[in-house]
């Protein structure tokens, strides 16, 4: 079997990859898609005047920390699974499950900054589109945290190590990614509100 | 059998494929996750909605072409749509004509097309045992199914089906008190539409998955046959713009059942201002057009795909310029995310970008004519075999061309104020996009038939599909262009009330009849599909003598594709006639180290490397097997 792995790793082998980290990766790509067509929206439409200005809410410096951190402590979870740490795979796990909520809730209390500041989802397309922005973006985070949740789980079963290490993987790419997203959504926003 | 998947078994065994084979009905017919019985339920709801969307568009051509018909007929189908003095409803028109396109582009077109060849072609022609996930290729399908319930049940409701045109501009679409359809209606047809586009993307993300990971041997991608380069383009297209029409969608929903503003601004009805104000309809426009310009190619590409196998083996001919071919169809996808706003010329868009788009889109004619050329070329000389297969592929390529140049004209920024939404464009993009892409369905449909269900066409039907098909369609659509020239716009109700297109009035009886010519000839065809599939003459093995992996497997492949071994792949897919060989075509499975009687300089140089390969593998074979023992 060795031999053969060898092998179909030569030359005339077509490249290959994990095919569900790839189908991930693809998914990956139709949510950037989303938001790629989302944010470029709100550029037409802002360009076309009657434009509602108001101050970004200052709880989102707050969620960003948080999602940067949970980043961090996903990405110290596989390094010990990697290493078969598994005490720290389990803390890292529960660790970012929480911050992942946490998240959660400071987005909602994002919203109702945005709400005491007069800013509806209903109203000028200004506060709608970041209600849009925010809520699709909270929709694609608690599936992140139930892909956590379920690695989280396999984890307390033992299943989480060095040799079975796609799961884990595969959600520290996608939370990695909704992380990275939230950033990217939070410096258009300081840039184009 | 039982010898057949033992040894199934046992190949598929380190591949991770331990498929349990406990086929009952439920699991063979219905929830399947064979990418073969997939493929053929996309083909049998595609024809199924083939058919619903055809005779939608005959109830409206009976208007158009007959505007002082009596309807009392058609009551017990279209009970009060048709009123008291026997007239189509003006409202069911609309939503006639808006049904009419949205089953035609995405149910039929969309799934019909690459549903139904992308699920099926793929694992067999790059020789894989299945799709990379075949429980999303299973979800795909249902989701799909879901998604055309729900727009069949919209048909059928008070208020009628979503009336504003396929692309649902708003306001028309956005405010329920617009017009009965956009009621209820649009509302069933944007959660139809919701669960297509996840079914596109389920479907899109294990097209790519599968082409890039599952590829046998040998197979490169220099060494893919055509069709699985245009099944891989369209799916990489749709992956990256049926988001930006969720995106879209989901405005337009917000702004219907939430009260936003993102489309709707300083509208008034009745002479009451409504609350809604800083929204730009022209925005939606942008984000579907994203979509909709990009889908025209997601709709076009598989027919181009299937078309150039087709014709290659039919004029036992190697396709002429198969990297040409590649990069055109690269182009065209690429290109195809540029052009999108040629559709909003006249809709108060900056000219200078009008210009812009106007360049990019003269543009696609490039790779167009590029591949236009390289058909000719192949058919030319060739030793033509007119199966119906074959002749729906030269019917593609007639439309394809002739369709075409209309789009020049379409193109230009300053013609299109005259042309826009008019007949014209009409008939542009139904020979075009619709017939050639249809064509290339059929086509695909002649070709594959024996080995879908084991069993041959009767060709002789096929002729006579084909050409009352073929001839029909240009008689519909041809006319259409001088309408258009005139100037009477698309979507009207009637043809009489204006005095410049009175004269039109017979011509819009003969493209009727023509229509309905057309669309009973169909009839042929649905009559040799399921009497063939259990009547038809057994098939042989690889009935057209083609060089592709598919006419390797059994006559009715099992789950798993190919009893034993996965056949590695030595060769292009296009060795047809070559100077020397024995047969007029060379398997891809057949080492070039088999065939030196045939071989290029080049080739024989590859003779060497390959050779090293087998012996290492013949190696490798005998230590598996002693470890086994």
């Amino acid at each position: 079997m060795e031999e053969k792995f060898a092998y179909v790793e030569g030359a005339e082998q077509p490249i290959s990859m994990h095919p569900k980290k790839f189908a991930l990766w693809l998914f990956i790509v139709t949510v950037v898609m989303i938001f790629a067509s989302l944010t470029s929206a709100y550029i037409v439409r802002q360009s076309e005047g009657n434009w509602l200005e108001f101050d970004l809410p200052q709880i989102f410096w707050y969620s960003s920390g948080i999602i940067i951190l949970s980043s961090l402590t996903l990405h110290w979870s596989y390094l010990s699974a990697k290493k078969d740490e598994l005490n720290a795979v389990k803390t890292g796990m529960i660790i970012t499950t929480i911050l992942g909520v946490a998240f959660l809730v400071s987005q909602w209390y994002s919203w109702v900054a945005l709400v005491d500041r007069d800013v509806y989802f209903v109203g000028n397309p200004a506060g709608s589109f970041l209600y849009v922005f925010t809520g699709l973006h909270a929709i694609h985070l608690i599936s992140g945290v139930i892909f956590l949740i379920i690695v989280l789980i396999s984890s307390f079963n033992y299943k989480v190590h060095s040799k079975n290490i796609v799961s884990l993987e595969m959600c520290m790419n996608y939370w990695h990614f909704l992380g990275g997203l939230w950033l990217y959504l939070f410096m258009f926003l300081l840039l184009n509100h | 059998m039982a010898t057949a998947e033992s040894a199934l078994h046992n190949a598929t065994a380190h591949d991770h494929h331990d498929h349990e084979h406990h086929d009952n009905f439920i699991t063979k017919y219905i929830f399947s996750t064979d990418h073969k019985m997939i493929g053929k339920q996309f083909l049998v709801t595609g024809i199924f909605w083939a058919i619903i969307g055809g005779a939608l568009s005959i109830i409206f051509r009976l208007q158009l072409g007959f505007p002082d018909m009596e309807l009392h007929w058609l009551k017990p189908l279209l009970g009060g749509w048709i009123d008291e003095g026997g007239k189509l409803d003006p409202n069911f028109y609309l939503a006639l004509v808006t049904m009419h396109g949205t089953i035609m582009v995405f149910f039929v077109l969309t799934a019909g097309l690459s549903g139904t060849f992308s699920n099926y072609l793929i694992p067999l022609q790059i020789g894989a045992r299945d799709m990379a996930s075949g429980f999303m290729n299973m979800l795909s399908y249902w989701l799909f199914f879901v998604s055309g319930v729900i727009m069949f049940i919209s048909l059928f409701i008070e208020t009628g089906p979503a009336s504003g045109g396929w692309v649902v501009y708003p306001p028309l679409s956005a405010l329920e008190q617009a017009m009965p359809g956009s009621g209820l209606g649009m509302t069933l047809w944007l959660i139809s539409m919701t669960f297509f586009i996840a079914s596109s993307l389920l479907g899109g993300i294990n097209y790519i998955t599968t082409v890039i990971n599952l590829r046998t041997k040998g197979m490169s991608f220099s060494r893919l046959p055509l069709t699985i380069w245009a099944f891989f383009l369209t799916a990489v297209i749709g992956l990256l713009s049926f988001p930006v029409l969720f995106s879209a969608a989901l405005l337009l929903v917000f702004d219907r059942s939430f009260g936003t503003s993102f489309y709707l601004s300083d509208i008034y009805i009745g002479g009451e201002a409504l609350p809604n104000t800083g929204g730009s309809a022209v925005l939606y426009q942008h984000l579907f057009w994203f979509l909709g310009h990009p889908e025209v190619y997601i709709v076009l590409l598989p027919a181009l795909g299937i078309t150039s196998e087709i014709i290659a083996t039919q004029s036992r001919k190697p396709i002429f310029g198969y990297k040409a071919m590649i990069i055109s169809m690269l182009g065209i996808a690429i290109l195809s995310f540029v052009v999108w706003a040629h559709h909003m010329f006249v809709s108060g868009m900056n000219p200078f970008l009008g210009s812009i788009f106007m360049f990019l889109t003269l543009i696609i004619a490039i790779p167009s004519a590029v591949k236009v050329f390289n058909y000719l070329t192949t058919l030319w000389r060739g030793n033509l075999i007119f199966t119906p297969g074959m002749l729906f592929s030269i019917g593609l390529v007639s439309f394809f061309i002739s369709g075409g140049l209309t789009g020049i004209f379409l193109g230009n920024s300053a013609i299109d104020i005259q042309l826009h939404d008019t007949y014209f464009v009409v008939a542009h993009f139904h020979l075009v996009m619709g017939s050639a892409s249809f064509f290339g369905l059929m086509a695909g449909v002649y070709h594959w038939f024996p080995k879908m269900f084991g069993r041959m066409m009767d060709a002789r039907l096929g002729y006579i599909h084909f050409w009352l098909t073929f001839i029909g369609v240009y008689m519909v659509f041809f006319p259409m262009h001088y309408i258009g020239i005139a100037g009477f716009p698309r979507r009207y109700y009637s043809w009489t009330n204006f005095e410049f297109t009175n004269m039109y009035t017979d011509l819009n009886m003969f493209v009727s009849a023509a229509a309905i010519i057309t669309f009973a000839a169909q009839a042929i065809f649905l009559f040799n599909f399921f009497y063939s599939m259990y009547r038809g003459r057994k098939a042989p093995m690889n009935p057209w003598r083609s060089t592709t992996l598919e006419w390797t497997t059994p006559v009715n492949p099992g789950h798993g594709n190919w009893p034993g071994e996965i056949p590695a792949v030595y060769r292009w897919p296009y060795d047809y006639s070559k100077p020397g060989a024995a047969e007029d075509f060379i398997p891809q499975t057949v080492p070039l180290s088999a065939t030196p009687e045939s071989n290029l300089p080049h080739e024989q140089e590859l003779v060497k490397l390959e050779k090293e390969i087998i012996a290492e593998e013949e190696a490798m074979l005998v230590a598996d097997e002693t470890k086994t023992v």
